[in-house]
């Protein structure tokens, strides 16, 4: 019989001057409460966190890797979206 | 040739201040004797997060004793060249790991204690005494958190764990009276405003430890005999052995520095 | 060095795969891509790398043994609590490592399932006792000194779970050598006797230190796949060699002497060692070493006592699913 095995979590910790989550690893925990317990020790003994997220790994939908051209090269070419694209005098000042 | 045990000069702060040192340093190293044995690699973790918490209050509690009783002694003299007739701390921190459930409940009885009492000396009228209590408040506050979480999956986990659970709260249930004790070395210093009398928090703690224990769906231990006398070196034959470990290198080697 | 006793069967392989997708993959990694865990792999790739990082993550986990045996008598408070935060650490980069492990497909239960049935390795120098405080000195300055050879590396490597856990692995590390380093500086500096116990343990050591690293170039077998595919950035002697030259001096520094009295510097600066015993070496992987038994015992056992605990806690979180999400399931 197979080892049973604990679920997976994923965790983000946003840090003390960050202002995004951010992924820094995973860990196994069969309840929330214990994830958060665990995330606390085992990625925040350096002062590194201010807030932590964990989320069941199976919560999480990626995007496909394969579908890398088809979801993110059409918006390379879109450089209107980018502020360097137009030109303003400089007599304006900033903008 | 071995080192010979230190003479300290117990004035009332003095001992106070080792019996809680010895408290925090004889648990922490109970705790130390898990790494690397823990059910699991997310307990490792925990258990020495607890254990370096405990091992950072006892040495800042012997640094300040040190200073206080003022004839040069520091935190490793103080550690390492006190025998067992010298040393101060509860019973119920000496008693051996046991299995997980024992360290959970000698986790769980001391930390709801140590949480209440250095929330309480907070208010000390001891400035370096308020302030060890408020770094060690937001320890104690996690440990609590940690081992309650672990008495309710052990009590209502599996019918295994519920009875080992169970039993370690009928081993440990007698030692838990000293932790509320209140002598005549610490009465003028509570009359002073610089302790607390351990016996105003036993209410709350009693309440905390039976809601914990009946969510748990495990029951209290009958009975209200009390064991002590840690806090004048009375202790159990664990400590003899615990202090020979602890304690076997300063002692080979006289004057060595590590 | 988390190869070691990795057998050769990957070069038996012969998976039907498109010979297409093969040349993208190498295309991806010759341009300094990094392959995350959703990426297309070659079957070899995913095997060997699972079978390192594991390997790795074992290493740590029973490398908090022969530390672990010396914190109960750590002689002062200061080093009791620099040794217990150093053993936590490397159950944190254990926990990394299995983590990254996990990404290409195997879970931790069946690669910890694994190593204490004697199926996976783990570093050969964790089969070495620690006998006095010297080794807990030593161990911090020498093996983590090694492993720090090898993973800076690592921190480029192709996989990028794996390369992330090195370089949090990295940031923590630097504190290990630095304190086995002032341990046996103090040592040098205390009595006679504590000179001789550091003189002693480096002895002791210091040639299962060099085997760490591998057998030598000339005989290593995997060398190849590895460094293709960008695991493996340099070679076993070149990192033993680098490991030696950097060691050497810090040796003098401390008025130890190292045990290898043909040990020459040559017109490049390199310090030239003696032949290594590669026959304990082998006996140590086959099982052989002074502490094998010991170790895998002490893991088989924290394992299986430990494992009421566990259900305890998956049965809890069980009774206490929502009723509804339960439902939902069905």
């Amino acid at each position: 019989m197979a080892t049973p095995t604990t679920p997976l979590w994923e965790v983000f910790i946003r840090s003390r001057n960050g202002l995004a989550h951010k992924h820094c690893g995973s860990l196994h925990a069969c309840d929330a409460t214990m994830a958060l317990q665990a995330a606390r020790d085992i990625f925040t003994r350096r002062g590194e966190g201010l807030s932590i997220w964990v989320v069941p790994s199976n919560a999480i939908t990626a995007s496909d890797p394969s579908e890398k051209g088809m979801m993110f090269e059409p918006a390379e070419s879109k450089i209107y979206r980018h502020p360097t694209f137009y030109e303003i005098p400089e007599e304006v000042g900033h903008m | 040739m071995a080192a010979p045990s230190i003479k300290v000069s117990e004035t009332p702060l003095v001992l106070y201040l080792l019996r809680r040192a010895d408290d925090a340093l004889i648990l922490g190293h109970r705790l130390s004797e898990w790494c690397g044995h823990a059910p699991m690699l997310e307990e490792d973790m925990a258990l020495a997060n607890i254990g370096l918490d405990l091992l950072g209050q006892a040495r800042e509690l012997y640094t300040y004793a040190a200073r206080v009783e003022g004839k040069g002694n520091d935190e490793d003299k103080l550690a390492y060249l006190r025998d067992v007739r010298q040393y101060r701390n509860l019973l119920l921190v000496e008693q051996p790991n046991g299995d997980f459930a024992h360290t959970m409940v000698r986790q769980f009885f001391y930390s709801v204690f140590a949480d209440l009492y250095w929330r309480a000396m907070m208010k000390s009228s001891d400035a370096t005494l308020a302030a060890i209590a408020a770094r060690s408040e937001k320890e104690s506050a996690y440990h609590v958190r940690h081992s309650s979480e672990w008495m309710l999956r052990l009590g209502d986990g599996t019918a295994q764990s519920h009875a080992r659970a169970q039993t370690a709260i009928e081993d440990l249930w007698a030692f838990t009276g000293e932790m509320f004790a209140l002598d005549q070395a610490e009465r003028a210093l509570v009359d002073a405003g610089i302790a607390i009398d351990p016996a105003a928090i036993r209410p709350q703690w009693l309440m905390t430890i039976s809601n914990i224990i009946g969510q748990a769906t495990l029951a209290r231990a009958k009975g209200d005999w009390m064991q002590q006398g840690g806090r004048i070196g009375h202790h159990s034959e664990h400590l003899g052995h615990l202090l020979s470990e602890l304690q076997s290198l300063p002692r080979t080697f006289p004057g060595a520095r590590w | 060095m988390y190869t070691q006793a990795l057998n050769a069967s990957e070069s038996d392989e012969r998976q039907v795969e498109d010979a297409v997708r093969n040349a993208a993959f190498q295309a991806r990694i010759d341009d300094e891509e990094r392959i995350e865990p959703n990426d297309w792999m070659p079957a070899g790739y995913r095997k060997t790398l699972t079978r390192q990082i594991s390997q790795h993550a074992h290493s740590e986990i029973v490398g908090m043994l022969p530390e672990g045996n010396w914190i109960t008598r750590a002689p002062s408070l200061r080093r009791k609590a620099a040794l217990l935060a150093k053993v936590q650490d490397e159950c944190g980069h254990g926990l990394y490592l299995y983590a990254a492990a996990e990404t290409l497909g195997t879970s931790r239960e069946e690669l910890v399932d694994a190593m204490l049935a004697g199926k996976a390795k783990y570093s050969s120098i964790f089969n070495y006792p620690t006998l006095t405080w010297a080794d807990i000195g030593t161990i911090g300055w020498l093996v983590d000194g090694a492993a720090i050879m090898n993973q800076i590396p690592l921190c480029r490597c192709s996989y990028g779970p794996y390369a992330r856990a090195m370089i949090r692995v990295c940031k923590e590390e630097s504190f290990h050598q630095r304190q086995g380093f002032e341990i046996m500086l103090t040592l040098c500096r205390g009595s006679q006797e504590q000179k001789a116990m550091a003189q002693d343990a480096l002895e002791r050591w210091w040639w299962p230190v060099l085997m760490m690293f591998g057998p030598p170039d000339k005989v290593s077998q995997h060398g190849d796949v590895s460094t293709k595919w960008k695991i493996k950035r340099f070679s076993n002697d070149e990192l033993r060699q680098k490991f030696v030259d950097a060691t050497v001096p810090q040796a003098k520094f401390l008025g130890l002497t190292i045990p290898d009295p043909a040990l020459r510097q040559d017109a490049d600066g390199h310090w030239r060692y003696s032949e290594i015993d590669w026959d304990e070496f082998k006996q140590v992987l086959a099982g052989n070493g002074p502490c094998n038994r010991d170790r895998m015992a002490a893991r088989r056992k924290a394992h299986d006592e430990g494992a009421w605990v566990r259900e305890a806690a998956a049965a809890f979180a069980e009774k206490r699913k929502p009723r509804h999400a339960a439902q939902a399931a069905e």
